[in-house]
């Protein structure tokens, strides 16, 4: 590590404000507990005084219009399909609408799984946090590991890892608990949440000033005090945003499960095709599936956005 | 050259002592597949990694363009690329797009006029770059307004005050999430596996199939993916330390 290895002088008198009211470590911390997914938040740039433009709008921001941008290409794909299609074959959007039924089932089974995951991979990742922060030498350097291994791996390599590898039941005593493909494959996802939520819970720790941590002890609270009643309350809520962000990645990471073999939406959306057999039929149907998931994250990645802000002004 | 025959044998005499099967090691077809698996992954990732940072400047300079319509475009595509799923564009380019873009050979075959290859590595760094666009906006947005004005002062134009004002300071400060992203990147070339790309999940996938050493193989590919991104995090994590602002976050 070279340190100051510039001489630039351009940046000495401008100080960001964080985005984290932590004071002088947050900012460091602050890339760290947000920046490992550089999702959503770059939507809107921390309150930095914005210097490009007035008002700290930076570029366009994306209003709903971008949405009836995207029904436009729906619609001229369909248009264009159209006109390839055979005249006697059924109308494209009267074959999407046909599907809609089939592939919101298939959807649906995405968001369970979404929502699955990311419940076990936040409880597990919670635990696996205050590990990261432990006093306890080996349970630090274990969580550690365990962390970053879950975290380098690539997720589909996990998910062929846990669909291959587990068993189709569990036999505890004489209880037989059924293991579908699609709840390996969940477990698969919620290991990769875990270590993320591992990492956000440790940043968020960190970003604390560690002032409270001292004055805590002067007032006499145990560790296990300072953490349950100081601590971690403020961290809940500088969490949240990325802990947002983390489940848009994990929704639209959910069709990896296909690939092992899952009857998700993008399964489905293969087994209408053969099933059509048209080929003019391929654009419009990947555009509408990927419709069906702009649609649900979209509203996700705004909500993050207006929430980091009215974090930030506190 | 090194006689790596004895390294070869031992693996063979560790799957017949302990009955851990390790082909890629000692079968020399399954080795030369295994490796040339390893190499398109390789080669996957820096063609995406480059590309992805290309896309990222050039989209951020296109961002900071008076025309709105321009703007409103890269907007356009950075939030549809990044609220939809990676492996459905894929499958969009691949399988949708792909069918229309073909050409005929000097036979009469029609084949696609763009490889799986070359389609992995299109998806993969437009959505990699729609994620790029942001981080790099982010931080032009953070480099201080006076710097630009000194750089106007010096009679520099938009596109040369952008290179050789902004653009170093921005790629400085912006490091920390382009790091994370370009890792996400490095783990997400895996879900070229999807079309068929003979990258090192597809050749495991047949190795593991041919052999039936599934968990050899998988524990293979996890220690082997873990290892590379770790290096890379590690690298990454270097450089982003040498070539933090000096000034600009408390250390």
């Amino acid at each position: 590590m070279i340190p100051n290895a510039t001489d630039l002088p351009v940046l000495k008198p401008f100080r960001p404000s964080s985005p984290l009211p932590g004071g002088e470590r947050s900012d460091r911390e602050a890339i760290r507990v947000r920046g490992f997914l550089s999702a959503h938040e770059f939507v809107t740039p921390s309150p930095r005084p914005s210097p490009l433009r007035g008002e700290g709008e930076g570029a366009l921001r994306l209003g709903p219009s971008h949405l009836l941008f995207l029904i436009a290409a729906l619609l001229l794909a369909v248009g264009i399909g159209q006109a390839a299609a055979a005249p006697a074959a059924p109308s494209i959007l009267a074959t999407l609408i046909k599907w809609t039924p089939l592939l919101a089932q298939g959807f649906a089974l995405n968001i369970a799984m979404s929502f699955l995951a990311m419940g076990i991979g936040t409880a597990l990742g919670f635990a696996l946090g205050l590990g990261l922060i432990s006093l306890h030498r080996p349970v630090r350097g274990v969580a550690w590991f365990l962390t970053e291994f879950f975290r380098n791996a690539p997720w589909l390599v996990l998910l062929f890892y846990c669909m291959l590898l587990l068993p189709f039941e569990l036999r505890i005593g004489d209880t037989i608990i059924p293991l579908p493909g699609w709840m390996k494959s969940t477990l698969g996802l919620s290991l990769a949440v875990m270590a993320n939520v591992a990492e956000l819970v440790r940043g968020a720790v960190n970003s604390i000033p560690f002032g409270q941590w001292e004055a805590s002890e002067a007032l006499a609270f145990t560790r296990m005090q300072t953490l349950r009643m100081v601590i971690l309350p403020q961290c809940i809520k500088r969490m949240t945003p990325p802990w947002m962000n983390l489940y848009a990645i994990l929704t639209v990471g959910t069709p990896l499960t296909s690939v092992v073999g899952v009857s998700e939406a993008m399964t489905l959306t293969g087994d209408i095709l053969a099933a059509e057999n048209r080929s003019e039929l391929l654009v419009p149907m990947y555009l509408y599936l990927l419709l069906w998931f702009f649609v649900y994250c979209y509203p996700i990645a705004r909500f993050t956005v207006s929430l980091e802000r009215r974090f930030q002004v506190r | 050259m090194i006689n790596l025959n004895p390294l070869w044998d031992w693996f063979r005499t560790l799957h017949e002592t302990t009955g851990i099967n390790l082909t890629i090691f000692y079968d020399p077809f399954d080795r030369a597949r295994f490796f040339n698996g390893f190499l398109t992954s390789l080669r996957l990732m820096a063609i995406c990694l480059v590309a992805s940072v290309v896309i990222g400047v050039v989209g951020a300079w296109i961002q900071r363009s008076r025309i709105l319509l321009l703007r409103a475009v890269t907007q356009g595509y950075v939030q549809f690329f990044r609220n939809t799923p990676p492996l459905v564009q894929l499958y969009f380019f691949y399988f949708a797009l792909g069918s229309y873009v073909r050409m005929t050979t000097p036979t009469g075959l029609s084949v696609p006029a763009i490889s799986n290859f070359e389609w992995a590595a299109i998806g993969l760094s437009l959505y990699a770059g729609a994620f790029n666009i942001e981080i790099f906006r982010a931080g032009i947005e953070a480099v201080p307004r006076e710097t630009i004005e000194a750089a106007e002062a010096l009679g520099y134009s938009r596109l040369k005050a952008y290179v050789y004002i902004i653009l170093p300071l921005a790629f400085r400060i912006s490091l920390p999430a382009l790091n994370n992203n370009l890792v996400n990147l490095v783990k997400t070339t895996t879900i070229s596996y999807a079309i068929a790309v003979p990258e090192m999940l597809y050749v495991a996938n047949q190795i593991w199939s041919d052999e039936l050493n599934v968990p050899e193989m998988m524990n293979v590919l996890l220690v082997i993916y873990v290892s590379l991104v770790g290096l890379l995090v590690f690298v990454m994590g270097r450089w982003e330390r040498a070539m933090r602002v000096p000034g600009y976050s408390p250390s």
